[in-house]
């Protein structure tokens, strides 16, 4: 068994190599991800009304904005309401709204809550249309940033790891098969013995799946530390930014890598198996 | 026991190697098949252990047919045949014990039956004391004696040797039918592809006398050839 070492060192380099960067940016997905979910609970959508319009059709907003899919709450703001928030807002430099209770100038509003921050910007376009809404704000560009990001992580690291997982595949084939090749004449004699094509198989198989699996650890211990240690830098650093710590997410993550260590192994292997024992 | 209708057999390159081969092999015989280089002799081996399928005809092993065996069925109808090669085909890392004990691991027998078994067959063939030796260190016909215990460690019904006394002297190829005659005489059917003439005319066996592809002479009590 690997006898030839640098191919072996190449082999198992790329899977961890690969393994490295879909560990990391599965982490960066799932943080990310769980930001968003952070922000789900802030994100909101306000809706200014038409002036003019009489308690019953604010009811009757309020009835079909509940039943709208996608939405979680929805909440009644007065224009009092909303002038008392701006007063708060501003602190002791409320007096310049003195005066305005007698013609108060803001709207009455709806703040309605997503379900999910994803859907935010399409909800919004949708209740822009509803009758009786004059206007509508929220959050934009934050959300739609924070999903372009993810998306293009998703992508970006979705790709690289295809390709990247090919090389491994390669590597470890070719690693396999010139572990067969040596081993030829022996093989050989194997078959007129009698031995099984299982007999034959699993001693290559095996070969394979250490390779990916040595890689495997290799990609997963360097994301563990690196992460803890990450994790703790930025608490110390950045308080208020809380990444995913939990330790049952991180060990699907590292089972998720080794088990794809494994897997990326034995297929290697199979393939190079398949074509030489055809005899 | 070795059935064969019709059989041809042309390789992918056009040559025909075997021509409407039609020959019956009985248990407990001992068979020689001769014939100038390229009669076919290897190619009609070779169609008996499944290492080429025939092109036309059918062959049987024990009443089975074995151009009809699945591939998973290939490795049991091998563990009933033991093969001795004229370059011997021994694994030159492993020593004479490992090389013979090898065809016992590969047939999945445990390791008590293998320290058991190997020890006895070694003796059968005169090489109870070179059991930890190399197969480099061994002469042609030690060599090929190592490859004659390998054949029969598992009790195989029938052995196969192609030209097993091709790369040995007179003496020591003498030496070996012996062997082979003191195991076909427990009841192992042999068949042996050569050349040695002195050796088939001495020891009046049957002959299948190939040319061409074709078995052209089939006698009990043969000679090599019926040229003078
Ligand atoms: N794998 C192969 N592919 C193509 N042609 C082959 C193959 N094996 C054998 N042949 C051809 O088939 C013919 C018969 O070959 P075979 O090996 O059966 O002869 P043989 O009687 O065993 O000869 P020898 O006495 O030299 O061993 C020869 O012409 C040979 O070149
Ligand atoms: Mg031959």
């Amino acid at each position: 068994m690997f006898r030839n070492a640098w191919l072996s060192l190449a082999s198992v380099g790329t899977v961890t190599i690969s393994l490295l960067i879909l560990g990391i940016s599965l982490l960066l997905v799932m943080n990310a991800q769980a930001f968003t979910r952070s922000l789900e609970s802030g994100v909101e959508i306000r809706l200014f009304l038409d002036s003019g319009l009489s308690r019953v059709d604010v009811r009757d907003m309020e009835r079909e904005l509940k039943k709208t899919p996608g939405i979680a709450t929805v909440e009644f703001i007065s224009r009092e309401e909303a002038l008392e928030e701006m007063k708060k807002n501003l602190g002791d430099r409320q007096d310049i709204l003195e005066g305005l209770e007698e013609e108060n100038p803001l709207p009455d509003a709806f703040r309605v809550k997503a379900e999910k921050a994803d859907n935010v910007p399409a909800l919004a376009a949708e209740l822009e249309e509803m009758k009786g809404v004059d206007q509508i704000n929220y959050g934009r560009g934050m959300v739609e940033k924070l999903l372009a990001v993810i998306k293009w992580v998703r992508l970006a690291g979705g790709g690289l790891i295809i390709v990247l997982g090919v090389a491994a595949l390669l590597l470890i084939s070719t690693t396999i098969r010139l572990s067969l090749f040596a081993r030829r004449k022996e093989i050989g004699i194997m078959k007129y013995l009698g031995a099984t094509n299982w007999f034959v198989r699993f001693p290559f198989l095996l070969e394979g799946m250490i390779l990916g699996f040595t890689g495997a650890v290799i990609a997963s211990a360097m994301i563990y530390l690196g992460y803890i240690s990450l994790v703790n830098r930025l608490d110390e650093v950045l308080p208020f930014v809380t990444l995913v710590t939990d330790r049952d997410t991180l060990l699907v993550v590292i089972g998720g890598l080794l088990g794809l260590g494994v897997v990326v192994g034995i297929l290697g292997s199979a393939f190079s198996i398949r074509k030489f024992l055809k005899v | 026991m070795i059935q064969f209708y019709n059989v041809s057999k042309i390789y992918p390159n056009g040559v025909k190697a075997l021509n409407d081969v039609t020959v019956q092999i009985r248990k407990g015989e001992f068979v020689f098949l001769v014939g100038p280089s390229g009669a076919g002799k290897s190619s009609l081996i070779k169609i008996i252990f499944r290492e080429e399928m025939p092109s036309r005809g059918q062959a049987l092993f024990n009443s089975k047919n074995i151009t009809r065996l699945k591939g998973r069925e290939v490795p049991l109808l091998r563990r009933k045949i033991g093969m001795v090669f004229q370059d011997f085909r021994l694994l030159p890392q492993k020593t004479v014990f490992e090389n013979v004990a090898f065809a016992m691991q590969v047939t999945g027998s445990s390791g008590r039956a293998i320290r058991d078994r190997v020890p006895l067959v070694l003796s059968q063939v005169g090489l109870k004391d070179k059991a930890g030796v190399m197969p480099s260190q061994l002469s042609g016909g030690e060599q090929q004696r190592v490859c004659i215990a390998r054949a029969i460690v598992n009790n195989p019904v029938l052995i196969i040797a192609d030209e097993p006394t091709g790369n040995l002297d007179p003496d020591t190829s003498w030496e070996l039918m012996n062997l082979f005659n003191e195991i076909n005489s427990k009841g192992t059917t042999i068949l042996m592809a050569t050349h040695a003439r002195d050796i088939v005319n001495t020891m009046k066996k049957r002959v299948l006398s190939m040319t061409g592809g074709r078995i052209t002479r089939d006698e009990e009590s043969g000679v090599y050839s019926n040229e003078s």
